[in-house]
């Protein structure tokens, strides 16, 4: 979800007779439950599949920030732009969090940056479709942070522990996201005409992308099985974007607002709604780099991150010269 | 969870990338409100004391999580080895009796 694709290299799950011993005692303790921790041992495959998983993960709240921070100075009131701030604040956090876990499988903070800067690693698709309107923060929130949650609860469950503990904090603050922009569209949906219609235009807009979050459909999503097996994915995307589907239909009747979706049924059997999957094309091509802000999303963290060079120098330069002084004081 | 050494690796035509040395990472331990010990929380990156110290409020502190921050260089903890777990903690297995549960005291004996 917010990490979409996560390739493996594998040719997929090994069963228990081609596994080497220690293989297979560490699958062992992943069916019983246990965390593993950095240190241990582990697969190359369970590493490297972790550390894309997580890096993705993380870039996905970084460059998250950007579409909302474009409303900051717009937001408005005082009291939303300061909600709004401490939100953005919120997903650099995450993405700490999330960097520090995927450091402890021996990447580096800057290699996970370069990945990301050269196009090398992927963010969430979601985060390359623009905010045009205010309205467009409310649908952030309620349902882009609200698909977040959604995927990241059951991975606060994951086998690997330092990813486990950043989600468990991550979830925490992540429901304070999904209030604050359902609080915007209650506001908006029960404004004035044009509200109404900024709500509606906003919900139409990020309907299709934010069931796209979940990845692609189970019988396309061939890098599942291992990770499922390994417990770095808990739940399978076809049965989260349906849970998602499931929870955000009614919200959205509250608001007096239509589903973008003539298909859209509610099937008594599967005691679940029947829907229109998102355009897989349309998906592919965002992923890819071909959404409508990609270049500029990537741009604004090379930017961020190149401009940044000659502070990160001055401080390790002065680090460096208060540690002389100190040696020579003493 | 000690730092990382950045291994010369490469851009994957073959060529080493040169990077410079990153921001040293520090481990972050918070004790909270009511009267618990410091516990570990994360880790940062920092130039130095103070930064990891504003850097850790900032981080680990937005909904007053703690009231006092320790942050101690991570390749200055020394930690037990996952290979020593037995050496380390199976003796105590064996010691049973260092629990209350362990005797069986009679119930008109009371609360003990």
């Amino acid at each position: 979800m917010y990490a979409q694709i996560v390739k493996t290299d594998g040719t997929g799950v090994k069963s228990r007779e081609d596994m080497t011993p220690e293989e297979s005692a560490f699958q062992q303790r992943i069916d019983a439950d246990q965390k593993i921790e950095p240190k241990e041992w582990m697969p190359e495959g369970y590493r490297k599949n972790l550390i894309r998983q997580i890096s993705q993960h993380a870039h996905s709240e970084l460059v998250g920030q950007l579409p909302e921070s474009n409303w900051i100075t717009r937001a408005p009131t005082l009291e939303r732009k300061a909600i709004l701030l401490a939100k953005v604040q919120d997903e650099a956090g995450h993405g700490l969090y999330l960097y520090c876990a995927a450091e402890t499988l021996g990447i580096s903070r800057d290699e996970m940056f370069e990945q990301l800067h050269s196009g090398k690693a992927k963010y969430s698709s979601i985060f390359n479709y623009p905010t045009l309107t205010w309205a467009d923060i409310g649908a952030v929130g309620w349902l882009v942070d609200g698909a977040a949650i959604m995927n990241q609860v059951p991975l606060q469950r994951t086998s690997y522990g330092p990813y486990a503990r950043a989600m468990v904090r991550i979830c925490k603050e992540e429901s304070f996201h999904q209030r604050q922009g359902f609080d915007i569209m209650m506001k908006m949906a029960s404004g004035s005409d044009a509200q109404k219609r900024m709500a509606q235009d906003a919900f139409d807009r990020f309907w299709y992308p934010s069931l796209m979050m979940f990845g692609p459909s189970d019988k396309d999503s061939v890098h599942s099985a291992q990770s499922m097996a390994w417990r770095i994915k808990i739940n399978t995307n076809d049965e989260l974007r349906q849970k998602f589907v499931d929870q955000t239909v009614p919200q959205a009747k509250y608001l007096g607002l239509t589903v973008p979706d003539e298909n859209l049924i509610w099937n008594e059997e599967k005691g679940g709604h029947d829907f229109t999957e998102p355009d897989w094309d349309e998906f592919y091509a965002v992923l890819g780099g071909n959404g409508p802000c990609n270049k500029e999303r990537l741009q604004a963290r090379v930017t961020a991150w190149n401009e940044g060079e000659w502070f990160r120098d001055g401080l390790l330069a002065n680090a460096a010269k208060k540690c002389t002084a100190g040696e020579v004081a003493a | 969870m000690s730092s990382v050494n950045t291994s010369p690796d490469t851009d994957g035509v073959g060529a080493p990338v040169k990077r410079k040395p990153e921001l040293p990472l520090w481990e972050i331990f918070i004790r909270g409100q009511h009267g618990m010990s410091h516990r570990h929380v994360g880790s940062l990156h920092a130039a130095d004391a103070e930064m990891a110290m504003n850097n850790a409020r900032d981080v680990y502190t937005r909904r007053n999580e703690g009231v006092s921050i320790w942050a101690v260089k991570s390749d200055q903890i020394v930690a037990s080895s996952p290979s020593d777990k037995e050496p380390l903690f199976e003796p105590a297995n064996s010691k049973v009796y260092r629990h209350p549960t362990f005797f069986d005291i009679p119930e008109e004996v009371g609360h003990m």
